[in-house]
């Protein structure tokens, strides 16, 4: 079974991100960027698939700036076998990203297409569904854990979820959308040698165009404003003083 | 203007989020409908009937319906979708679920976990992880939304809208449910606790946790960890809380032996109320704590425990 797995280059969860000072988006510039963490997982768990003989063929695929080919890079080398990178300097919404995406399972008809279930920047949590949708495929959202049962057309994709309060089990028809949550796995790192090699792995480039999809953002992005800053409070001399705050001032014992 | 709000329920329950949802729908103005899809739905059609400013409760009542799977609840809300100019749910996982489904069956955006309704096309969400608030403004001609519930004060339970059955039955033929395995811990979940005590790398060791434990019984608190405890594995990655692991913001949340990375604090920020005990007096965390207690830990939760 082909797996093709969604990437996205993301500011690095470490980074403390700051607004503009014109309040017209965050500040991007020379901060560390990385592969988005869920993205991680979902790369993991294709890895994992075709090491336990599921999937034949895994490929990468983001949408982004020529930069975010670092991240592809990274997802070769973490055993991805190939990549698509379709290059846009738009500022793309999920439904825009899922539209490409949608065009590229069309063309390579995978098995299954695993993606992160949100990015940290935007936090949308919304291209899996929307890819899903798109394609009149089911939808195995925050994924805990996925197999696979039966031959042919009885195969079955069983996905557990991380719903509110617990998990969650559904069985899905295949192919199928899945979207990672944390606890799907925990991403290796890649080893230098594999690092090497993924330069020399095949990375096919097109434009949104080449796939005539459009994917100019939909909503206008008015302001950016940091949250309301939260003050420092008082340091407490001993537990005794911390519970009569607590119960007398905070009132929340 | 006319929105549908989707309810949201569990084990023939309303649950209490819907009745936020609501509360955002009335400050967009205009007539709000309620859908009630799911099997056996009298119950809830009731108690969804008796939240204030609902027009009509539209029950889809059917199996197909049953546990809200994504693909025949999300096909119902578009086939209902022409009627409105909004729809809403909660940015719970049932809500994160289905309505981007929904957005994409209709060719629009989604505008996820909004925060505050500045008019009927522009809202405020978190971006970042929280660290960031965007405002935007939607040029779509229907609006799908999804709503965080704490962000809007509930509407009260005095109405007596009129229930209106739908007859709408989705196809599916692709997606089934297996089973449902719930919590069975007395503590509340992390997400939904009004306190939260969390650990962090000061704690050493997993075995120290049953130091938290007795706190959380007294406080009927929920038991988090921060990224550098789950790391360290001393505890399971779902206790993480942070930009990678839950977001929660309860009326109170104690923070102990952590220092307070960034990814933990855009987790737990927006707590009403933070407490910070920490052995380390220039800990990150002190910066952001209402109180703050330096102290050794292995001494003070001892201590807090025996006297709540």
């Amino acid at each position: 079974m082909k797996v093709l797995v969604a990437v996205k280059r993301v500011v690095d969860y470490n980074v403390k991100i700051r607004v503009k000072p014109d309040r017209s988006d965050v500040d991007l510039t020379n901060v560390k960027m990385a592969m988005n963490p869920f993205c991680e997982i979902a790369v993991e768990e294709a890895v994992r698939l075709k090491e336990r003989g599921v999937a034949s063929e895994i490929v990468a695929v983001t949408v982004g700036p020529k930069a975010a080919q670092e991240q592809l890079r990274t997802a070769l080398a973490l055993g991805a076998d190939r990549a698509i990178h379709v290059e846009t300097d738009e500022r793309v919404e999920s439904l825009g990203a899922a539209k490409v995406l949608a065009k590229l399972v069309e063309q390579e008809q995978p098995g299954l297409v695993i993606l992160g279930k949100q990015a940290i920047d935007t936090d949308n949590n919304q291209t899996g569904q929307m890819l899903a949708a798109l394609t009149g495929l089911p939808q195995g959202t925050f994924a805990s854990e996925i197999s696979v049962a039966g031959e042919g057309d009885e195969q079955r994709l069983q996905v557990t979820r991380e719903i509110d309060g617990g998990l969650q089990t559904i069985e899905l028809t295949l192919p199928a959308i899945v979207t990672t949550d944390l606890r799907l796995n925990e991403p290796r790192y890649a080893k230098l040698p594999d690092i090497m090699k993924a330069k020399k792995k095949p990375m096919d480039v097109k434009q949104p165009a080449d796939l005539g999809v459009e994917v100019a953002s939909r909503l206008t992005l008015l302001k950016v404003e940091p949250p309301a800053e939260r003050k420092g409070g008082i340091k407490v001399g001993s537990v005794d003083e911390l519970i009569d705050k607590l119960k007398n001032e905070a009132k929340v014992l | 203007m006319s929105i549908l709000v989707l309810a949201e329920h569990h084990d023939g329950v309303l649950s209490g989020a819907t009745a936020h949802v609501v509360a955002a729908a009335q400050q967009i103005g205009g007539d709000i409908d309620i859908l009630v899809a799911g099997e056996d739905m009298a119950g809830v059609a009731e108690a969804a009937a008796k939240l204030d400013g609902i027009s009509r409760v539209r029950v889809a009542d059917h199996g197909t319906y049953a546990h809200l799977l994504a693909e025949p609840t999300a096909a119902l809300i578009a086939a209902l979708a022409g009627d409105y100019s909004h729809v809403l749910a909660g940015a719970s996982t049932t809500g994160k679920n289905v309505l981007p489904r929904v957005a994409a069956l209709k060719d629009v955006s989604q505008i996820s976990e909004i925060v505050a309704v500045d008019s009927a096309d522009t809202f405020a969400r978190p971006i970042y992880a929280g660290n960031a608030i965007a405002t935007v403004q939607s040029a779509d001609p229907l609006k799908v939304i999804t709503v965080r519930a704490t962000a809007f004060d509930a509407v009260g339970e005095t109405g007596s809208a009129s229930i209106e059955a739908v007859d709408f039955v989705a196809d599916n033929a692709q997606s089934a449910f297996v089973k449902e395995a719930l919590a069975e811990s007395d503590r509340p979940e992390l997400g939904a606790a009004r306190v939260v005590i969390s650990g962090g790398r000061g704690m050493g060791n997993g075995e120290n946790f049953k130091l938290l434990e007795g706190i959380a019984d007294k406080l009927g608190a929920a038991i988090g960890a921060s990224r550098a405890a789950v790391d360290a594995g001393f505890v399971p990655n779902d206790m993480q809380v942070g930009q990678t692991g839950k977001i929660v913001a309860p009326d109170l949340y104690l923070a102990v032996g952590i220092s307070g990375a960034i990814q933990h604090m855009a987790g737990m920020k927006d707590s009403k109320v933070i407490v910070a005990i920490n052995k380390d007096e220039e800990a990150p965390i002190f910066q952001v704590a209402d109180y703050g207690l330096v102290a050794d830990l292995f001494e003070a939760l001892p201590e807090l425990e025996k006297k709540l």
